[in-house]
């Protein structure tokens, strides 16, 4: 069979009343996972057996009349930093070359919970430092729309996998856009949750007070069920929220506020893109929604105080990777562990890890650290304290998640010009608020996404938008990977 | 030779609350002194990337017994921080500590504890995870590897650290034995355990800088590394500097560590994991009533109540057991002054809490006959000592034994002319001197111990009275 023949929203309930294998479908990915993945590389792993045998037991149930998961059948891909046991996590980092987490993470626990099936663990830029998976231990991903261009970062294996019909569905990770980026440029839907509503036990971390879990996928209604399976409190994350997540309304997009944010559409922003996103925002006026400018005035601060904070937490997260417990191991010898610890390191850490960890210790060092760390915490308050202000008069916030189309896998930028285009997507982590990529036309073959930002704990605004734009059919689909 | 410079001695200790059955972060048993190494770890202490840390609530409630036991003030929101270091014995690389710099609040500040009469100043107290253990084959320098147990790893400590209060060595001893058995009283730790309680400690002479010394495993070892270092500083007048050093206990000296120009950049930040401590007033509140009553205030208490004498209510107060046993007799009889001082000088926990325990009743009714002069004193501890060793009511033993207390004046008086005739000079020395005259007393009961002290000093006198006149 061809998966693509089938939405992804219509997979649980047709595998629950038995016209729909979940072997079969399962089997029907795999394949063209082996077709198509040498090319593309979203996966570093393929669990082929253990997706079969979990697919086999939910036709067995569906079979008996028992009931299956509300994401039965559904494959889904895993980025790498995310644990599942039994699968290695190396965070595409040579440095966790063998880890095999004992556990699960919570997120992961409760889609399997729901009978949603584990296909592999995809490519990323290594630990999460990086918006193209060219920063990748294990070589780049390519997108599928144009395998001359990065499919974004760093959850551009999940994002590649999706749009290439290799998953049904896809969990990545956002620490400053790394679900949307790649959502973006590989032309599907992503969501960044509010801080706190997914849970980040088993998300091996880059910079804990800024990153989520989410879901990825061109059929916004799956995505919307793959996030609604991971939401909610979790005993074993202290700084998940006790809440219970919002239900969607279901409502169009009639009455709804809209607030184009002026420095998302600034001088650093591709030409082509702001069309397509405008164009995005004429169609939200068209389902009845007010579309009316607005300015945060702190928004150009965001991208200085994201990578402070993200680099200073990434240099602490990383120290544990020695080599003494897990992982790469350092060579046996005599040395002391000082000189191991480097070796080590210097071995298993790329160029990108090491220039955030070295930039993250110097902004916690003795004598820098209120000039950088507890200043770019002032100003992180000021930039959420803006935002609460704006969704006063706002129900969503919009505007282009990246400035540029997706760049040429040769280009070659230098460690600045790839931090700059991080610039629309860092706001939303720094505030902890909900923030989604819906993808809103093309320039030539190449996507352009929308992002839109909404109130904390406002998932279910952000999921009405995303279907509404993408409509019925689900996010198109590349010529390049028929 | 000049006046000696002032010694001022500050202390960090470390405490384990091994009241807790379960690490600071994770649920892993606390239990880990019989355990073979790595045995009591799991994902979140062993530092597995992924895993994420959730506190443990009663390791705040017993630090905030502490802070509350030595008058500190409870913060109503503190935070934890990271301590970045590298080191084999910290699974993830950095310690999750509090911190009172860089906007860190830790979880209590300004105590005292009295120590003799004289105030120590508590700075601070904060809640944070011991790190694992490194061992070596034979001796550090000589090993040609070191093996390293995480058992040890995410344990919950209290660290109190003190202002430089201490004058010397033996007060800085008495401070960490006050200190403990006011801990063990509030049932959060048992500082007998081997590693449960440890010091480091700062010292400066007058005019020198401060120097500080690492690694003293007990409290015996404190006062003599810290007259080790106090000497050494003597010695070498002027010449200490602001430096780490490292208490050698094979040795018994001090060795360096760093100076102070050499000290790590710990690269404090907040952990971002961990929502913040919330102790609010109605929560200190909370700990504040389910808190065992701490040694000082239950003799403050005792001598008001019962009035006790105040050397009497502290001895008491010190033993949780005998001041539990003492209250049930106190419910029963009057008597407290000879209760207390019976119990003090006769009893063990053991004794009132033990398979053989004396029973309140029992003890209050032997109490009664001191006080009415049927048996002595003396009578009275034979007949505990029985009772405690037989387990038979002291009562009985009082019976079996036939003790009773001598009242025949005449036969005492009798036994006073027998003692002076054997010591010639000896009543003239007891007219003189208080401590002979005791000790005459003394001679007199060792010939006839069922006489009542009381009664051979009363005798006594009137018998020197008489020759005087």
């Amino acid at each position: 069979m061809d998966p693509l023949s089938v939405k992804a929203r219509q997979v649980p309930s047709l595998v629950a009343g038995g016209s729909l294998s979940a072997e079969e479908y399962v089997a029907s990915i795999l394949e063209r996972v082996e077709r198509l993945d040498g090319r593309i590389h979203a996966y570093l792993q393929v669990d082929r057996e253990g997706a079969l045998a979990r697919a086999r037991d939910v036709d067995k149930r569906a079979r008996r009349g028992e009931r299956v998961g509300r994401l039965a059948g559904l494959g889904v891909a895993v980025k790498d930093n995310v644990c599942v046991a039994s699968l290695q996590a190396t965070c595409a980092s040579r440095v966790l070359e063998g880890f095999f987490p004992p556990y699960t993470a919570t997120a992961v626990e409760r889609v399997q919970r729901e009978d949603g099936i584990v296909i592999g663990k995809t490519n990323m830029d290594e630990f999460g430092m990086g918006n193209s998976t060219l920063n990748s231990g294990y070589g780049p991903t390519l997108n599928p729309w144009d395998a001359s261009r990065v499919p974004g970062g760093s959850s551009g294996g999940s994002a590649a996998a999706v749009a290439a019909g290799m998953a049904s569905v896809a969990i990545g990770s956002d620490t400053g856009g790394s679900i949307r980026c790649p959502a973006s440029f590989c032309s599907v839907v992503g969501l960044k949750p509010t801080y706190g509503r997914v849970s980040r036990y088993g998300l091996i971390a880059y910079a804990n007070s800024l990153e989520q879990i989410g879901p990825m996928g061109g059929d916004p209604e799956a995505v919307s069920a793959l996030f609604y399976a991971m939401a909610g409190h979790d005993p074993r994350d202290a700084t998940t929220s006790r809440e219970p997540p919002r239900g969607r309304g279901g409502a169009g997009l009639e009455g709804l506020r809209v607030g184009r944010v002026r420095e998302f559409f600034g001088e650093g922003a591709d030409p082509r893109v702001r069309e397509r996103v405008l164009d995005g925002c004429s169609r939200l006026e068209g389902m009845g929604a007010h579309v009316e400018d607005v300015s945060l005035g702190s928004l150009p601060h965001s991208l200085a105080v994201y990578y402070i904070i993200a680099m200073a937490e990434a240099s602490s997260n990383l120290s544990r990777y020695d080599g003494v417990r897990y992982g790469l191991p350092s060579e046996k010898g005599t040395a002391d562990w000082n000189s191991a610890y480097a070796r080590t390191r210097s071995a298993g850490f790329g160029e990108e890890v090491k220039r955030r960890i070295l930039m993250g210790t110097f902004v916690l060092s003795a004598g820098y650290y209120e000039a950088y760390y507890v200043r770019a915490q002032k100003v992180r308050e000021i930039i959420s304290r803006e935002f609460s202000l704006a969704f006063k008069g706002f129900d969503l916030l919009v505007g282009p998640t990246m400035p540029v189309l997706p760049p040429r896998v040769g280009d070659e930028p230098t460690p600045l010009e790839e931090y700059l285009i991080d610039i629309n997507t860092v706001a939303a982590n720094l505030a902890g608020l909900p923030a989604a990529s819906v993808p809103c036309g093309y320039e030539g073959n190449l996507p352009v996404g929308m992002q839109l930002i909404a109130p904390r704990f406002r998932e279910d605004v952000l999921l009405d938008a995303a279907v509404a734009l993408v409509g019925e059919g689900g996010a198109p689909r590349p010529a390049e990977a028929p | 030779m000049q006046a000696e410079a002032k010694v001022r001695i500050g202390l960090e200790v470390h405490c384990q609350l091994t009241a807790l059955r379960t690490k600071l972060f994770c649920a892993c048993s606390s239990d880990y002194r019989s355990s073979e190494p790595n045995e009591k770890v799991c994902p979140v202490c062993f530092g597995l990337p992924g895993t994420l840390p959730v506190l443990n609530a009663k390791a705040v409630e017993y630090a905030a017994m502490i802070a509350l036991a030595l008058d500190c003030s409870v913060a109503g929101r503190s935070l934890f921080y990271r301590k970045n270091y590298f080191y084999p014995d910290l699974p993830k690389g950095f310690q999750i500590s509090q911190y009172d710099k860089a906007g860190g609040v830790p979880l209590a500040s300004s105590g005292h504890l009295e120590v003799e009469g004289k105030a120590v100043r508590i700075t601070r107290i904060q809640l944070e995870e011991d790190p694992g253990k490194l061992t070596y084959e034979g001796t550090i320098d000589r090993s040609s590897h070191s093996l390293v147990d995480y058992n040890r790893a995410g344990i919950a400590l209290v660290e109190i650290v003190t202002e430089p209060d201490l004058e010397d060595a033996r007060g800085a001893k008495m401070f960490l034995e006050k200190l403990r058995s006011l801990i063990e009283s509030l049932g959060v730790s048992d500082g007998e355990l081997d590693g449960a309680m440890r010091c480091d400690a700062n010292i400066s002479l007058a005019g020198g800088a401060r120097v500080e010394v690492k690694n003293i495993s007990s409290f015996k070892e404190v006062e003599k590394a810290l007259n080790y270092e106090i000497l050494r500083q003597r010695t070498f007048s002027g010449a200490a500097s602001s430096e780490t050093r490292h208490w050698d206990e094979r040795r018994s000296i001090t060795i360096a560590m760093r100076s102070k120009e050499e000290e790590q950049d710990y690269r404090y930040f907040p952990e971002p994991d961990l929502p913040p401590i919330l102790l609010g007033a109605a929560a200190v509140d909370g700990v504040r009533r389910s808190m065992p009553e701490v040694a000082d205030s239950k003799a403050a208490r005792f001598a008001r109540e019962y009035g006790l004498s105040p050397q009497l209510a502290r001895e008491l107060a010190a033993n949780k057991a005998l001041s539990a046993f003492f209250e049930e007799c106190a419910r029963l009889h009057t008597g407290y002054q000879e209760m207390a001082g019976l119990s003090v000088s006769e009893l063990s926990a053991e004794d009132v809490t033990g398979e053989r325990a004396v029973a309140p009743a029992d003890y209050v009714e032997l109490v009664k006959m001191v006080e009415s002069d049927a048996i002595t004193r003396a009578q009275a501890k034979e007949a505990l000592r029985e009772a405690t060793r037989t387990g038979r009511p002291a009562r009985e033993v009082v019976r079996s034994k036939n003790l009773s207390a001598v009242a025949d004046e005449g036969a005492i008086a009798a036994v006073i002319e027998r003692v002076a005739a054997a010591r010639p000079g000896s009543l003239e020395e007891a007219a003189r001197d208080k401590k002979a005259f005791s000790f005459f007393v003394g001679q007199v009961l060792k010939e006839e111990p069922k006489a009542q002290p009381a009664i051979v000093a009363r005798l006594l006198a009137s018998r020197l009275r008489a020759k005087k006149t």
